[in-house]
């Protein structure tokens, strides 16, 4: 949404630069279990992106002043690679991983039983290791499943995925490009069980009707995304057969 | 090699998915809206008469009372030391809950930081403040051995069927041997058969969820150790 450019982002088939059609997302990969001094974590790959997601915890929560004695806390770190992108990142936190870090840790408690963990702390670290566009979805989809490879209690597996609009069509899943010269851009994340919306988020401007459009394209693009989060969780536990005792 | 064919398959539930709807009662690790019950953790779903629930393959360990578990003391204080029993939680013990007659002021001469104590989980309330005991048949600090950490939801396989597991390997390494409840586990016995113990311990941690486990710890034992004692049934 930065700049502009005479690229023909969606050509007159409706093909993307990419090759994929308005409501196809990126090939996906994801692995779990991947990290053994974690208590659980994840690995995500969505297109260009690369993103590791390690949870530790519950355990006992530091600084003590942000212990809450009715429920667990979420402690996200969202955290980007210096070589992450082409020009060198500045290393550290910054404005931006702030705010993927909480809005990150507020999608995610609304699915974890807080409740059952008074005073302490779970702690999720999202590491972007390459990024192409729509790595806070690629991150929240990944500290999901690293979530339930810690074994921690919660309701749901979240999917995040981002709509957008671009040369004036609703996209799913936008690429580097598509973000950078398109209209707007709508992350959102849902609780599958029930489709309650966890994340959402605009950037840019579209119409009421595109707006329901990139909406109806991300939920249904976040429901393929769960199935292979569920699978990366059973294949972990998949090989061999029964069990003897 | 035994094999129960008259087992049901094992089905492995993630979060979210739906254990049952035709009103089960609502068992471990589950939670249930509108009547349905749902899954809260990557685990093996495990129906009976009680209910549905399911048995979770990972996470940490959460204490309950009347527990043992293996501690190592973090801290002391005039009155209490703290033990870490890998709980996600610090773990008091009290010094009226020793055997012995502490002084005020005097818990370093009797327990000292490092030191690795067997104990028993006295109560966890309801904001989950834990308090363990010492003060049992057998409870008692540990000295000299080792400590090999597995994840406390394999415990129940290195002990095995009524104790089958652990009975083999105390048999076949002559090692003495204590588990907690929390996946620590103290070995103390000679070098070599106290390593090669650590190491079928390990090996349990690790396969716990594949077939015939008994039968291959037998045959790695075997082959590390091959004088070992016979194998008491």
């Amino acid at each position: 949404m930065s700049g502009t450019t005479d690229m023909i982002l969606v050509d007159k088939d409706g093909k993307r630069i990419d090759g994929r059609m308005p409501e196809e997302h990126r090939a996906v990969k994801i692995e779990a279990g991947v990290l053994a001094n974690a208590d659980g974590s994840a690995y995500v790959e969505i297109g260009k992106n690369k993103v590791l997601a390690a949870v530790y915890g519950p355990r006992e929560c530091h600084p003590r002043h942000l212990q809450d004695p009715t429920k667990a806390i979420i402690q996200c770190k969202y955290n980007m690679q210096t070589y992450s992108v082409s020009d060198r990142k500045r290393p550290g936190t910054d404005r931006r991983s702030v705010e993927i870090s909480k809005i990150t840790a507020e999608a995610l408690e609304k699915v974890v039983l807080t409740e059952l963990y008074p005073r302490a702390s779970i702690d999720v670290y999202i590491e972007i290791l390459q990024a192409n566009a729509g790595t806070r979805c690629a991150g929240l989809t990944a500290a999901s499943v690293a979530l339930a490879d810690a074994g921690i209690p919660m309701r749901d597996i979240i999917p995040a995925i981002a709509a957008g609009k671009a040369d004036g069509h609703v996209l799913l899943d936008l690429n580097k490009e598509e973000d950078n010269f398109g209209q707007a851009d709508v992350p959102i994340a849902i609780v599958p069980s029930t489709n309650e919306i966890v994340l959402l988020q605009m950037d840019g401007n579209m119409t009421r009707q595109e707006f329901d459009r990139a909406i109806e394209l991300a939920v249904g693009g976040c429901h393929d995304l769960y199935k292979l989060q569920k699978e990366a969780l059973l294949k972990r536990y998949g090989d061999g057969g029964d069990s003897d005792e | 090699m035994e094999k129960r064919s008259a087992r049901p398959a094992r089905e492995i539930v993630v979060p979210g998915d739906i254990l049952d709807d035709s009103g089960a009662k609502a068992g471990d690790n589950t939670y249930t809206v509108d009547g349905k019950v749902y899954a809260a953790v990557l685990g093996v779903k495990n129906k009976n008469q009680y209910g549905v629930g399911v048995i979770p393959l990972g996470g940490r360990y959460m204490p309950k009372p009347g527990d043992m578990v293996i501690g190592m003391i973090n801290d002391i204080g005039s009155s209490n030391w703290m033990v870490d029993i890998r709980a996600p939680y610090p773990a008091p013990l009290h010094v009226s809950e020793v055997p012995w007659k502490v002084e005020f002021g005097d818990t370093s001469r009797y327990l000292n930081v490092g030191n690795v104590v067997l104990l028993k989980v006295l109560s966890v309330d309801e904001g989950k403040k834990i308090q363990v005991t010492m003060n049992d048949s057998g409870l008692r600090r540990l000295e000299g051995g080792r400590l090999v950490e597995i994840p406390y939801v394999k415990v129940s396989r290195v002990i095995g069927k009524s104790g089958s597991m652990i009975q083999m390997i105390k048999n076949m390494t002559d090692c003495r041997i204590f588990i907690g409840e929390n996946g620590i586990i103290w070995i103390d016995g000679d070098e070599r058969n106290a390593e090669v113990a650590v190491q079928a311990i390990e090996m349990i941690g690790e396969h716990a969820h594949k077939g015939s486990l008994t039968e291959r710890v037998k045959e790695f034992i075997e082959k590390e150790l091959p004088n070992a004692g016979e194998v008491g049934e």
